[in-house]
C-alpha cells in the first residue's frame, strides 16, 4: 500500500486504524505505564470519582474500584487479557476452521457431509451458551476460556473457506494441475488456499472484536479468566453493584470495549471492501 | 496406423450422475490414436467431445469401458504407475483465460510439473529449459516473469501448449485448444501444433467443432453424435466421401473455404435439436434428424461397421444414395 492510497482511505479508516492501534500499544505497554497488582488494596481510596488525587499522592484518572484499585491499571491489564485472548482464539479458531474448510470444499462428499453438519448442528446452539458450558466444565483459566471461545469459532471461519474452496475447486486452472499429476494436498496450499485468504482474514478481523465481547460475557458471569487476572467483564460485574454510587467503574471498561470492537468492526469491513475489487473505497 | 495404438478408448462410456438420472455423455465409444498421429474428434457440442477429453486425462472417471495407454488399462494401474503415466497424457484447454493459474508467473507455470514430479528436469537447468520451452512454442525469454494476465489469449494458449510439453507427454488432448482465438491467432497456433508433432514426435487428440481446423491439422477423423461415434476414417475419405447422414450434413453445412467443398453437393439442412441424452432415441440416436430414416432405424441400433465405403460406419443406410428433400 503507497503512501498516497493511505492518505486517500476515508476518514472513518483512520479512526478505527488509530483506536485500535492505540489500545494494542496501551495493552502491550500498559503494565509499564500502569502496574496492576490485583492482590493490592488501598480502603481509603475506594470508589475515587475519575480525577481524583489519591492517598499516595498520585492521580486516579479513571477512578478506582471498590477495593481502591486504579481503574486505569485494571482497564489497560483487562485490554491485555482481552486481547490475548481474542487474537489467540482467532489464530486457533481460524486455523482449524481453515484447514477443515479447505478439506470440506476441495473434497466435497462425505468429508465435507460430516464437517458441515457437525458445523449446523453446532451453529444451531447459541455460540455463547456453548462457550458457557464448556469453560464451566473446564474451569477458568485464561487456557480454557481460549479453548471454549475456539470451539466456538472455527464454524464461522470453516464456512467462509469451504465456501471459497467450493467456487475455485472446479476452475479449469485446478483441473490443469490435476492433469498435471499435482497432489491433492499441493493443490489446497497453491491453488485453493490463496483464494480463500482474502475473505477469511476479514472474517478474522471482525471475529477478533466479537471474541472480545465474548470473553468479557464469560469474565462477567465469572467463568472467564481467574479473578487474578484483569478482565473487563469481571471489572464491569463488579461495577454494577455501584452503579449508582460509583458508574465509572462499569462504564469505563464497558466503554473502552464497545470503542474497540467498533473500531475492529470498521476494519473488517474496509478489508472486506478492499479484497473485493468491485467496490470502490469511499 | 502403427501395430499398437498409442491410447485406445474400448467401448468407453462415462456417465454424469445428475439428482435423479444418469446421463451417458459417453455412450460406448472405441477409438485409437497412434503414435505421432493427429486425430480428430468432430461434434456439436454436448455430443461428449469434451467428456472423452476428461475421462482420457483421469478428471472424470469411466462407468464402464477402457482407457488403454500403450495397451495397459488406466483403471487397473497402481496409483504410483498411474501418476508416472499421466504425465504421457496432456490436456490443452478450450480457454486460455481460465486454464492458467492467475497467481502464477509463466515460469513458475512451467516449473510446476517439475516440483511435481522431480526427475523430469535437474532443478539447475529449470530456467535453462524454461527458455527452451518459451522459444519453442514462439515466447521471449523475459515472459517468464510476467503473470497469465498480461498475455493475450493467443499468448496465453502457448503457455498452456508449452506447459502440456513439461512432462514430455506422447499424446496431447486438445480440447477445442483454438475454439476462442482469433483466426489469424488460430492458424498460427495450429501450424506451431504441427510444427511441435514434427519436432518431437508427439500425438494428438484434437476435438473440436471447426471442420476447416480438423481438415488442416488431422490423419484420422472421427464424427461423434449424442455420446456416439458416427462414423471414422481417414481424413480424405470422411472429407470427399462421407457415408454418415450427420457427416454429410455437416459437411454441406461448412463454410466453403476448403478444397472438399469441390465436390459439389446438395445443401443438407437438419431439422430439430439434439435430443437430450437423457432419454436418447430407440435404434440409431440420429433417426429424429435424419433425412434417411426409416423405420428399421428405430428399432435396430446400426453397429459401427465397415459397410463398403472403407471406412466403419454406423448407419443402416451408409451406402443408400438417396437426395435428401431439400427443404428451400
Amino acid at each position: 500500500m503507497t503512501l498516497d492510497t493511505i492518505t486517500r482511505l476515508p476518514l472513518r479508516a483512520h479512526l478505527a486504524f488509530g483506536t485500535v492501534l492505540l489500545f494494542v500499544a496501551a495493552g502491550v505497554l500498559g503494565p509499564l505505564l500502569a502496574p496492576f497488582d490485583p492482590t493490592r488494596t488501598s480502603p481509603q481510596d475506594r470508589l475515587s470519582p475519575p480525577g481524583s488525587t489519591l492517598s499516595d499522592g498520585t492521580t486516579a484518572w479513571l477512578g478506582t474500584d471498590q477495593v481502591g484499585q486504579d481503574l486505569l491499571a485494571e482497564v489497560l491489564a483487562g485490554m491485555r487479557t482481552s486481547l490475548t485472548v481474542a487474537v489467540v482464539t482467532v489464530l486457533i479458531g481460524g486455523g482449524v476452521g481453515l484447514l477443515l474448510g479447505l478439506l470440506a470444499g476441495y473434497f466435497g462428499g462425505w468429508s465435507d457431509g460430516i464437517i458441515s453438519r457437525v458445523g449446523d448442528i453446532q451453529l444451531a446452539f447459541p455460540s455463547l451458551l456453548l462457550a458457557i458450558l464448556l469453560a464451566g466444565v473446564l474451569g477458568p483459566s485464561m487456557v480454557n476460556v481460549i479453548i471454549a471461545l475456539a470451539v466456538t469459532r472455527w464454524v464461522i471461519f470453516a464456512r467462509v473457506v469451504r465456501g471459497s474452496a467450493l467456487a475455485v475447486r472446479d476452475r479449469e486452472f485446478v483441473h490443469s494441475a490435476r492433469v498435471m499429476g499435482a497432489s491433492p494436498a499441493r493443490i489446497m496450499l497453491y491453488y485453493i488456499l490463496p483464494s480463500c485468504l482474502p475473505p477469511l482474514l476479514v472474517a478474522a478481523t471482525v471475529q477478533v472484536g466479537l471474541t472480545m465481547v465474548a470473553e468479557a460475557s464469560l469474565s462477567f458471569l465469572g467463568l472467564g479468566v481467574p479473578t487474578t487476572q484483569a478482565s473487563w467483564g469481571s471489572t464491569i460485574a463488579q461495577g454494577r453493584d455501584y452503579l449508582a454510587s460509583a458508574w465509572w467503574i462499569a462504564a469505563v471498561p464497558g466503554l473502552a470495549l464497545a470503542l474497540v470492537v467498533v473500531a475492529i468492526g470498521i476494519l473488517g469491513d474496509l478489508l472486506r471492501d478492499a479484497s473485493d475489487p468491485m467496490t470502490e473505497l469511499s | 496406423m502403427p501395430d499398437e495404438p498409442l491410447l485406445e478408448l474400448v467401448d468407453l462410456v462415462t456417465t454424469y450422475r445428475l439428482r435423479r438420472a444418469e446421463v451417458h455423455a459417453v455412450a460406448g465409444v472405441s477409438l485409437s490414436v497412434g503414435a505421432g498421429e493427429t486425430v480428430g474428434l468432430v461434434g456439436e457440442s454436448g455430443c461428449g467431445k469434451s467428456t472423452i477429453a476428461r475421462t482420457i486425462v483421469g478428471l472424470v472417471k469411466p462407468s464402464a469401458g477402457q482407457v488403454l495407454f500403450e495397451g495397459r488399462d488406466l483403471a487397473t494401474l497402481p496409483a504410483r504407475e498411474l501418476r508416472r503415466l499421466r504425465q504421457e497424457i496432456q490436456l490443452v484447454f478450450q480457454d486460455p483465460y481460465a486454464s492458467l493459474n492467475p497467481r502464477m508467473t509463466v515460469a513458475a507455470l512451467l516449473k510446476e510439473a517439475w516440483r511435481i514430479h522431480p526427475g523430469i528436469v535437474p532443478r539447475r537447468d529449470w530456467d535453462a529449459e524454461v527458455r527452451d520451452l518459451l522459444a519453442r512454442v514462439g515466447l521471449r525469454p523475459e515472459h517468464a516473469d510476467r503473470y497469465p494476465h498480461q498475455f493475450s489469449g493467443g499468448q496465453r494458449q502457448r503457455i498452456s501448449i508449452a506447459r502440456a510439453l513439461t512432462v514430455r507427454p506422447r499424446l496431447i488432448v486438445c480440447d477445442e485448444a483454438v475454439s476462442a482465438l482469433d483466426v489469424s491467432v488460430r492458424a498460427q497456433i495450429l501450424n506451431l501444433l504441427q510444427e511441435l508433432q514434427r519436432d518431437l514426435g508427439v500425438a494428438y487428440l484434437f476435438i473440436s467443432h471447426d471442420l476447416g481446423v480438423v481438415h488442416h491439422l488431422c490423419d484420422r477423423v472421427a464424427v461423434m453424435y449424442l455420446g456416439k461415434i458416427a462414423e471414422i476414417g481417414p481424413k480424405a475419405e470422411i472429407y470427399q466421401r462421407p457415408a454418415h447422414p450427420y457427416t454429410q450434413a455437416l459437411l454441406s453445412a461448412a463454410p466453403a473455404v476448403d478444397d472438399w467443398r469441390d465436390v459439389d453437393r446438395a445443401e443438407i439442412v437438419l431439422t430439430g435439436d439434439v435430443p437430450s441424452p437423457l432419454a436418447p432415441p430407440s435404434g440409431c440416436r440420429f433417426r429424429t434428424r435424419c433425412f434417411k430414416a426409416e423405420d428399421r432405424c428405430a428399432t435396430e441400433e446400426p453397429a459401427l461397421l465397415d459397410r463398403g465405403g472403407g471406412h466403419p460406419v454406423a448407419c443402416h443406410f451408409a451406402n443408400s444414395t438417396t437426395v435428401p428433400a431439400t427443404p428451400h
